[in-house]
């Protein structure tokens, strides 16, 4: 990449740091300006567009932080690396959870600024090419909430277009976290009724006898405790769509009850004998078998074939590997408005660890794991180390592992907390308790920085 | 005269011999003659108790102010550590586009340790060569072979090439051509 088009704005009060600092970033050919106290800084992010901000902890008026703080509303995507003269945990601290990528105690280290420099700069360029594919791909895999390109799933959203515009009933069936509900959702949203209220009852979670109540209501006095009449979801779900979720989990009587509504549209509260109409679309699903629960006499045939109208089978990830980037792609936008914190991506090497995964949970477990990845993430960029996915290693490797020399463990365990790091030898040399000295003595002597910057 | 000199400003004695060695390996990659440059005058006003090292900027304005006015280009060879307010040290510094540049052989290795000597030198010509790079007017160069790479370790610094890369040589050509012909 072109490396003028990097701009780098020195925000510092004093004169010889900007100075001897903007000096050292134009030799490597970055564009670079300087700001001497946080308004005027702040002034140069209203009018310009900035890859990076250095800036000084220290200064009068403004400090740092509040620079830092302010500098986040306006331009959210910068870099900003914190400088300090006083080493201390604290403002660093503080600095990260404002959103800071780094911070740097002066006098710097040559070497460290520049692999910083280098790092940021090489993320910026990753996040850039993943920020070009959102917008291609969001244009062409989406259906309402759900993403994917594989070609089953394409099949899916095709059908579940289709099927949005009728009144049958549709069976959504997939392991667990392959997106029923979602797209329950979404063919409620995309039908004539999107209107109207989308009602989701889980059928596992309650005792037959409330279940039954919560589907079809109750009149006062229909059992002890219930000291009021009551609507059910079927009456809520009035001229809307009514979602029963792990619907494989129901025992007879009900599966006979429903069958019973689902002929005539019609039933009566528990305790009650007035017949009630209600215009509902169903939607059910379930992550079991449903067929061979019928085959086993588990689950009454005749109900089966009354929810089976449109059946939507949805794959699990494990067999769809390509829509892993495009789902992290969707759920860390919407994970990063939920936590109020911006994560543009993943690391190479996390997204190697997440292809690599199997993904018996499926898009929650995917999810999950970036939930947790972005909470530890140091920076804007989940790392394969945020995440906690082990590896899958052979037998033989683990042993080899758990056998190996001391010195061996040390160079693996340096490694994995300068990975963590991004490379960031003062904040490693924090993590591991000794001094910067003695790291750098190790990170040579294990020739770990070959391998680092390789 | 218009050459490129080379001139010791360092604490110790002159090291002659190797100030030769430094004259004719710039006269080569530059393809411009190099003179050493006699002069006993030394740099004042750069030392930073604070620090104990010396100001490297503040080196650059002595030699801009000091050196002959026809010289095309100075380089001055120190022995005492440098530093600029950001940095712990640097090896060297120039003005990028103007005449001045400094190196210091401090953390470079020992010139006078027999068995260190030859790669010490090695080492302080590359980073003569990559200053003087600077007042030409070349930024870094990305080839971690050219003597444009930034280098701000050792093993950077060994890891490069003392001559400039092919795309750097012809930056340099250019830029040069505009200080017209040498050898007239
Ligand atoms: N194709 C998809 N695109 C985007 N997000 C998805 C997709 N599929 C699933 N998700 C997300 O994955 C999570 C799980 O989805 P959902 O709750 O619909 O799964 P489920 O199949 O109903 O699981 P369970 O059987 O355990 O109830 C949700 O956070 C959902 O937003
Ligand atoms: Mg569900
Ligand atoms: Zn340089
Ligand atoms: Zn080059």
């Amino acid at each position: 990449m072109n490396r003028e088009r990097v701009r780098i704005l020195v925000v510092d009060d004093e004169e010889i740091v900007r100075e001897s600092l903007s000096g050292w970033l134009e030799r490597d050919g970055y564009t670079v300006a300087t700001a001497q106290d946080g308004a005027s800084a702040l002034a140069r992010l209203h009018g310009e567009r900035w890859s990076i901000m250095l800036v000084d902890m220290k200064m009068p008026g403004m400090d740092g932080l509040q620079v830092l703080e302010e500098a986040r509303k306006i331009q959210p995507e910068v870099t900003a690396v914190i400088m300090t003269a006083y080493a201390t945990v604290d403002t660093a601290v503080t600095a990260m959870k404002l959103g800071a990528y780094d911070y740097l105690v002066k006098p710097f280290d040559p070497e460290e600024l520049s692999l910083m420099i280098q790092k940021i700069v090489s993320q910026q360029a990753l996040v850039r090419e993943n920020v070009l594919l959102r917008k291609v791909l969001k244009r062409e895999y989406h259906f309402r909430d759900l993403v994917s390109k594989n070609a089953a799933m394409q099949k899916v959203f095709d059908l579940a277009r289709t099927a949005a515009r009728s009144n049958s009933t549709i069976l959504v069936l997939g392991e667990s976290g392959t997106g029923k509900e979602v797209v329950a959702r979404a063919i409620h949203a995309e039908s004539p009724r999107a209107v109207g209220p989308f009602v989701a009852v889980s059928c596992a979670a309650l005792t037959e006898t409330l279940l039954e109540s919560e589907l079809f209501g109750h009149e006062r006095g229909a059992f002890t405790g219930a000291v009021a009449r009551q609507r059910g979801k079927f009456e809520a779900a009035h001229r809307g769509t009514l979602f029963l979720d792990e619907i494989g989990d129901i025992t007879p009587k009900l599966q006979l009850d429903l069958l019973r509504v689902l002929e005539d549209r019609r039933f009566t509260r528990v305790g009650g004998t007035e017949a009630i109409e209600v215009d509902v679309r169903i939607i059910a699903a379930t992550n079991r078998d449903l067929q061979r629960a019928v085959a086993e006499g588990a689950f009454r045939e005749d109900l089966f074939y009354r929810l089976n109208v449109i059946p939507i089978h949805l794959p699990p990830l494990r067999d769809r590997k390509e829509d892993v980037p495009l789902l992290i792609d969707d759920l860390l936008e919407k994970l990063s408005v939920e936590m109020g914190r911006h994560i543009e991506g993943v690391s190479h090497d996390a997204m190697a660890v997440l292809m690599a995964h199997d993904w018996p949970g499926n898009v929650r477990e995917l999810r999950n794991a970036l939930e947790r990845a972005a909470v530890v993430a140091a920076g804007t960029i989940i790392q394969a180390g945020d995440l906690g996915l082990v590896k899958p290693s052979t037998p033989t490797e683990a042993a080899a592992e758990q056998l190996g020399t001391l010195e061996s463990v040390e160079r693996q365990h340096i490694q994995t907390v300068l990975e963590h790091t991004r490379g960031n030898i003062t904040q490693a040399a924090r993590i591991l308790d000794i001094d910067r000295v003695t790291l750098y003595n190790k990170i040579k002597k294990y020739r770990l920085r070959e391998i680092e910057s390789a | 005269m218009h050459d490129i000199l080379v001139w010791w400003i360092g604490a110790q004695a002159a090291d002659e011999a190797a100030m030769e060695v430094l004259r004719q390996r710039v006269e080569d990659v530059f393809e411009w003659p190099a003179t050493c440059w006699h002069d006993e005058r030394r740099p004042t006003g750069t030392y930073d108790a604070g620090r104990g090292q010396h100001l490297s900027t503040a080196m650059l304005r002595w030699l801009n102010s000091h050196r002959p006015h026809d010289a095309a280009r100075v380089v001055g060879v120190t022995d005492v550590d440098l530093f600029i307010p950001i940095l712990t040290f640097v090896y060297g510094e120039a003005q990028l586009g103007g005449h001045c540049a400094v190196v210091s052989s401090a953390r470079l290795g020992s010139l006078t340790l027999p068995m260190q000597r030859q790669l010490t030198l090695g080492r302080l010509v590359k980073e003569a060569v990559h200053e003087l790079g600077h007042t030409f007017g070349l930024v870094h160069c990305r080839d971690g072979e050219c003597v444009m790479s930034r280098s701000p370790s050792l093993a950077s610094v060994d890891a490069k090439h003392g001559t400039l890369c092919g795309d750097c040589r012809l930056i340099y050509l250019e830029k040069a051509a505009s200080l017209g012909t040498p050898y007239e």
